[in-house]
């Protein structure tokens, strides 16, 4: 790849472009229903095991890390509380979003990468079919599906870890742990995690459609794609959360 | 009836690196044209250009009296569905089976039902003789059959246009021989207008009546295939005889001088060559079952007038 000093403006414009068109093919008719089931299952099939599996050892260090720091100041009844919080609000979408953009959206990147320098992106387009809407719109959606219901799995999977370590291996008290769940949480905490969820999930897909359809150079550019993907994704995904959390609390008012 | 192709003026480059530049030509509607030149001298880019997939840097590509390169996106869509293009691999989609894949065109753009696509479909791959081999995945066949597969595929939504991205390479000659049967009895059958990109000489000069060649970032030659195949343009006759001794090089092209010397010592025998007429080869005729349309008479006629002509010279 060469370098120039309007390269990165330049991908960085096309694939907000790119973001664009997908905004605006979404209403196009006729929705390609079968894609996006396909898709949505793919997704869903290899994000799944390593999500839950990500999110129990996830939920366990929250909870130890609480755990000892709620001992020494004596709060022992608000280690349910804190340890729901974190999961809920930060950990779950993080999580989600890094499985989605991993697993899910390397996979979107190479499939579609292969496609273009076989050049079946192009006969598509001879063809009269234009990828976005055939290709790129399924996989946005269904990604963003699998992200949304993924979150409640490592929501669910994160808070169960985290009672278990707590009150299993701590010694904690069962009631005092159940009792404290909605002290510092709210509802509100959920919905918001869903919403960053949603949005983490289309750009995942969004910036692996990008790099997929954008490969050149033959097999090795289908690697490179994948590779720029999943970092640029991790970027956006972290920065997109900053963001939204900060907004979050300017809206939201909190309790305690 | 095809549709004309007016080229006019059309430069691509990409970064510094100029791929070809002022390139003007008209695909004649209804016929054979076949575009000629070295490796790497922007063959397949002149292709992609034409269907939209890539945008010149000035020039224009008229087909049916529109401009691709200025069309919006959703017309350009819709332009493209006048064009069938078989591309260098077949480009068949890998996780279809062959039937699917030429059904695939049938079953996004018409509403036709599932017997009448597959009556279509069967149709087109008996046309290609891959009858017997529905359910192989593109992985499995022969890049032979991947690219009678990309025909057919490119066949189904009886296209206007049909362009051709070097049909002949990796194939066996008999192969290449059936293929080049196969796009002279489409073109009888069908009238579409047909342009090859290709670097074999032999097809070149069997089957198309236009040839145009591009060498050196430019359009050398365009015209009626009498007219390259007599024609005394060094590059064309270098071409076309498929020898060393010539402008076109190893690498690129070769020094002024060099390229008159070896073209000094071969003036004898070419002239020697020019007597005995094998300038002309004889024209690659529709199969004798075909009814041939007015245009595909008039090429028969003359053609055995010619090889009358010619076996009373000799």
């Amino acid at each position: 790849m060469r370098l120039s000093p309007t390269g990165a403006l330049r991908h960085s414009g096309n694939l907000f472009a790119m973001a664009l068109d997908v905004v605006r093919t979404i209403p196009r008719r006729p929705f390609q229903a079968r894609e996006f089931i396909q898709q949505a299952w793919f997704v869903a099939s290899v994000t799944i095991l390593p999500t839950a599996l990500v999110s129990i050892p996830f939920g366990a260090v929250i909870a130890l890390q609480i755990g000892s720091l709620t001992r020494q100041l004596g709060a022992q009844s608000f280690s349910g509380a804190a340890s729901v919080l974190a999961v809920l609000r930060e950990a779950s979408p993080i999580v989600t979003a890094l499985l989605i953009a991993g697993a899910g959206g390397t996979a979107i990147c190479a499939d579609l990468g292969a496609r273009k320098i076989r050049e079946e992106i192009d006969a598509m387009q001879v063809l009269g079919i234009d990828p976005i809407h055939r290709l790129v719109v399924p996989r946005v959606l269904a990604s963003m599906v699998v992200a949304v219901l993924l979150n409640g799995l490592v929501s669910v999977v994160g808070v169960a870890g985290g009672y278990f370590f707590n009150v299993v291996l701590q010694n904690g008290t069962p009631g005092a742990y159940l009792a404290s769940f909605t002290t510092l949480a709210q509802l509100s905490d959920l919905w918001a995690a869903e919403v960053k969820a949603l949005v983490f999930g289309a750009i995942a897909a969004i910036v692996a459609s990008y790099k997929g359809l954008t490969a050149q150079g033959g097999p090795k550019g289908v690697g490179d794609a994948v590779n720029q993907s999943v970092v640029i994704t991790f970027m956006l995904l972290f920065v997109t959360n900053f963001v939204m959390t900060a907004v979050y609390f300017q809206v939201v008012p909190q309790r305690g | 009836m095809g549709v004309e192709i007016c080229v006019e003026g059309l430069t691509k480059s990409f970064g510094h690196q100029v791929i070809w530049q002022d390139v003007s030509l008209t695909l004649p509607a209804g016929e054979v044209s076949v575009m000629l030149g070295p490796s790497g001298t922007g063959k397949s880019v002149f292709l992609k250009t034409l269907v939209g997939l890539l945008k010149p840097d000035r020039g224009c590509v008229k087909v049916a009296g529109r401009d691709i390169t200025r069309l919006r996106e959703h017309d350009l869509y819709e332009v493209r569905k006048l064009f069938g293009v078989l591309f260098q691999d077949g480009a068949l989609f890998g996780s279809m089976n062959l039937y699917d894949n030429i059904a695939f065109p049938l079953r996004e753009h018409t509403r036709k039902s599932e017997s009448q696509i597959r009556r279509i479909v069967l149709e087109k791959m008996d046309m290609v003789g891959l009858i017997g081999s529905e359910g192989k995945l593109p992985g499995e066949i022969s890049g032979g059959m991947r690219k009678r597969a990309g025909l057919a595929r490119a066949l189904v939504l009886d296209p206007e246009i049909i362009l051709f991205d070097e049909p002949d390479s990796g194939l066996d000659p008999v192969r290449v021989a059936y293929l080049n049967q196969l796009i002279v009895d489409l073109n009888a059958q069908i009238d579409a207008t047909f342009l090859i990109v290709t670097h074999d000489i032999a097809s070149a000069r069997q089957v198309p009546d236009n040839i145009g060649l591009l060498f050196r970032r430019e359009l050398v030659m365009f015209g009626p295939r009498e007219q390259l195949l007599t024609s005394d343009e060094p590059v064309v006759r270098q071409f076309l005889n498929g020898r060393m001794q010539g402008p076109i090089g190893m690498a690129e092209e070769k020094d002024a001088a060099q390229v008159e010397q070896e073209l000094a010592r071969l003036g004898d025998m070419d002239r020697k060559a020019r007597h005995v007429g094998n300038d002309m080869t004889p024209r690659l005729l529709p199969s004798p079952g075909i009814t041939r349309p007015p245009r595909w008479e008039a090429i028969a006629r003359r053609e055995s007038e010619l090889h009358r002509k010619e076996a009373a010279d000799a």
